[in-house]
């Protein structure tokens, strides 16, 4: 511990509320996920009810923005306002407006939760969310902006440590993408059309829509990863230098990279070229990131023997860094031509989501909880370490099937016959993509179950200990 | 694009590249070590210190081997603005070399049979199994593998035509494709609820279904104002314009009280694609063909 001000205490209470939060829209949001999944395998659970159409397609997106927004959102809320307030030593900017923030993104996705079921929405992937809506996201994270850099300002620490970096580099551009995507022209209070039109829509939609990726949950979850791998290792960053570099070149060519999504489109050629060639440079500043929170574990790789918390950081560094690997593969236009609209695009979204996002916000979270109740360690360890083997299993599950059922599907669909018709028709390689189907869903149904062992482990650990009085600094353990 | 437009985006788009490799060396230059060290950057936050350690040689060397494939590419391929590239590709020339490829691989095939006339060509065993593919890639998706149709999408098997079955007539549906209109109330704008009831029970009656015979009596009367300028004064229906025959118990839509009321308060519009420029002469020659033999047996 370096200095600590005795007299300084942190806003706890705000991380706290998005603390349990992230548990409970992860488990709504992945319980959505597993339900769509099975709908998949048996259709007749698109339930169509005169007032209600709860199937697939009304409930696809309210599950991405269930654990992208609500779980994913609340993990990086919580993490940074504890990260910025511990790293900078001074307490969070203003405790009312954090405060604000909290309600306000709560309120977003409750809205999110009763608008998409409604079929309210702008049909833009990830930014489903009709104008008032969006509006509402616009004003949340201005807030957000003020509350973080407003801490980031008034630090007392000299320098701003590297995880913060990566948070603000998040919170700026999202801000930027959010609303640069979602200009519109209101027709009504639930209608709106887009003020792109034609393939300037598509574009701005995968410049927004890869970036939800490259900075809602690559850059800002690196930030979690700066703070809480070395932190529950307790070893030193690797390297101070290769932060620099990756973070620059991360953020600098992220924001190119959605012109692969819209190959052999009407995408003019030079975009297209463009957005793969910076996705591929994509791949060393990824690997930057994976290799300064792995390489900060030499000297530590014993504690993952005992230490499952440790456990989930360093297997979520594994799938992004396979992840990454992965996603500048894609993005090559010869590759693109077997992969794009088949089942591997979902396969490597969910490796990083799955494996990376959610992973390391569970770790993150096990570190927190004790921290922010003023306890020593969670209630069961060996729960946390079943938890790791439920995720581990259930995300190669998930991923597995779908390369199977991504590669399958590519292959089949480009297969002709020797008067050059197609050999297989659509519903013939649909029904080849059944049995990967079921895997998929049994790979989510038991990541679920570990969401809900951690939800019951949450619980026990913060009945053990009524939060009083612990926000003061000196009895805060770090 | 303008030139402004031009040297702005191969100025971005090189500059993030070199940008990338700047920023690479630059680093590497103010390194004080080459091998791992246990110095700290001398910062503490929050208990945690960084080292000082260099940049690890192999991801140096990749992250340097991807500027350079990012410039040959650049080089050889569309990326820079109005930059053609030194390989002269783009997308729609590689769809094009693709498309004659499989003209010269492919096109003899058809074109043995694409002269043979389609009566003729329907009864060869040869052609009709690729016919059968042909529809199977173009056509199921909306009349079924079967060729039955669905709700909307004419059977194709009954011998009930909508423009006509013979030869000629299917080689122009395909070809050239249809758009089939029925505006809402039929000519009659002004058709009250209780006309709607009437002419829908008359409508019934023709195979015998009405539920109102009153109404069905006193709704031909709206027929006669309404439908009949494109359905026949005997509601027999009429091919040129593609409108139905409502006396054969064969139902494009729904046959009920329920579906005829909805087709005849909010009419019905309904397309098929033309094929011509899709497929080749030929091979519309060789499914039109296959069509005509559904209904042949």
């Amino acid at each position: 511990m370096s200095t600590v001000n005795a007299n300084l205490t942190y806003n706890y209470k705000v991380v706290r509320q998005f603390a349990i939060m992230t548990v409970v829209w992860g488990i709504v949001g992945m319980a959505l996920g597993v339900l769509i999944a099975a709908q998949l395998v048996w259709p007749s659970l698109n339930l169509d009810l005169s007032f209600l159409h709860l199937h697939f397609g009304r409930l696809r997106p309210l599950h991405t923005n269930a654990v992208i927004f609500g779980f994913g959102g609340s993990a990086l809320f919580a993490t940074s306002y504890y990260v910025v307030q511990r790293t900078c030593q001074a307490r969070l900017f203003s405790g009312g407006l954090a405060s604000f923030t909290f309600w306000g993104w709560q309120a977003i996705i409750v809205a999110a939760a009763i608008t998409l079921p409604l079929g309210l929405t702008t049909s833009k992937e990830y930014a489903e969310l009709e104008w008032p809506i969006d509006i509402a996201i616009a004003v949340v994270w201005v807030v957000y902006a003020i509350v973080f850099f407003g801490t980031v300002m008034k630090r007392s620490t000299p320098h701003i440590y590297v995880a913060n970096w990566f948070y603000g580099a998040f919170i700026i551009t999202v801000a930027v993408l959010h609303i640069g995507n979602n200009m519109a022209l209101p027709a009504g209070a639930f209608k709106s059309y887009s003020a792109y039109a034609g393939v300037t829509d598509a574009m701005m939609q995968w410049w927004y829509g890869h970036n939800a990726v490259g900075f809602f949950l690559t850059a800002g979850f690196l930030g979690m990863m700066y703070y809480f791998v070395p932190k529950q290792a307790e070893r030193p960053v690797y390297s101070y230098r290769l932060s620099i570099v990756h973070f620059w070149a991360l953020i600098a060519t992220y924001v190119w990279a959605g012109g692969h999504h819209l190959h052999y489109s009407a995408l003019p050629d030079w975009a297209q070229t463009a957005g793969m060639v910076m996705s591929l440079i994509l791949l060393a500043p990824s690997w930057g990131g994976m290799i300064n929170g792995m390489m900060t574990l030499s000297g530590a790789w014993h504690k993952l023997r005992t230490d499952p918390i440790l456990r989930f950081l360093v297997v979520s560094l594994s799938f992004y860094g396979m992840s990454t690997f992965e996603g500048p593969m894609m993005s090559i236009k010869t590759v693109n031509a077997l992969s794009h609209n088949t089942d591997w695009t979902i396969g490597h979204v969910h490796s990083g989501a799955l494996g990376w996002v959610a992973m390391i916000s569970i770790g993150a979270i096990y570190h927190l909880v004790p921290k922010l109740w003023g306890l020593k360690e969670m209630y069961s360890t060996s729960w946390i370490n079943v938890h790791f083997w439920l995720a581990t299993v259930g995300t190669v599950l998930y991923i597995a099937s779908m390369w199977v059922n991504g590669i399958m599907q590519g292959l089949m669909w480009r297969a002709v016959n020797e008067d050059g018709t197609l050999t297989y028709s659509f519903v013939e390689a649909l029904e080849a993509s059944y049995p990967g189907y079921f895997v998929r869903f049994l790979g989510g149904v038991i990541f679920v179950v570990g969401m809900l062992l951690m939800a019951y482990n949450v619980y026990m650990t913060i009945r053990q200990k009524e939060a009083v009085a612990e926000d003061n600094a000196a009895v805060q353990a770090a | 694009m303008s030139t402004f437009w031009s040297i702005w985006i191969s100025v971005i788009v090189l500059g993030t590249v070199f940008g990338c490799w700047w920023l690479l060396y630059a680093t590497r230059k103010s390194q004080t070590t080459d091998t791992e060290t246990d110095r700290t950057m001398g910062h503490s936050f929050d208990g945690i210190e960084e080292y000082d350690n260099p940049l690890p040689k192999w991801w140096f060397y990749l992250f340097l081997a991807t500027c350079i494939f990012a410039l040959g590419y650049l080089a050889l391929y569309p990326g820079l603005g109005n930059y053609k590239g030194l390989l002269g590709w783009t997308s729609a020339n590689q769809w094009e070399a693709e498309m004659a490829d499989a003209e010269d691989k492919y096109g003899e095939i058809y074109a043995q049979f694409g002269k043979t006339p389609i009566p003729e060509l329907a009864k060869n065993e040869d052609a009709m199994k690729i016919g059968q593919r042909l529809f199977a890639n173009n056509c199921s998706v909306c009349h079924g593998t079967a060729a039955r149709g669905q709700v909307g999408f004419p059977n194709l098997t009954d011998n009930d035509w909508l423009y006509g079955g013979s030869p000629e007539q299917i080689h122009t549906t395909i070809t050239q494709g249809r758009m089939g209109n029925m505006p809402a109330k039929g000519v009659m704008p002004s058709m009250t609820n209780e006309q709607v009831n009437q002419v829908v029970n008359y409508v019934l009656s023709f195979s015998g279904r009405e539920k109102d015979a009153e109404a069905a009596e006193a709704g031909a009367q709206v027929f006669a104002q309404a439908c009949s300028a494109c359905h026949g004064p005997n509601a027999k229906g009429n091919q040129a314009m593609g409108a139905p025959n409502l006396t054969d118990n064969v139902w494009l839509y729904g046959s009920t009280y329920e579906w005829i009321k909805e087709t005849v308060m909010n009419g019905r519009q309904n397309q098929m694609p033309a094929q011509e420029g899709r497929l080749s002469d030929d091979q519309i020659q060789i499914v039109s063909a296959y069509v005509y033999s559904l209904s042949q047996d």
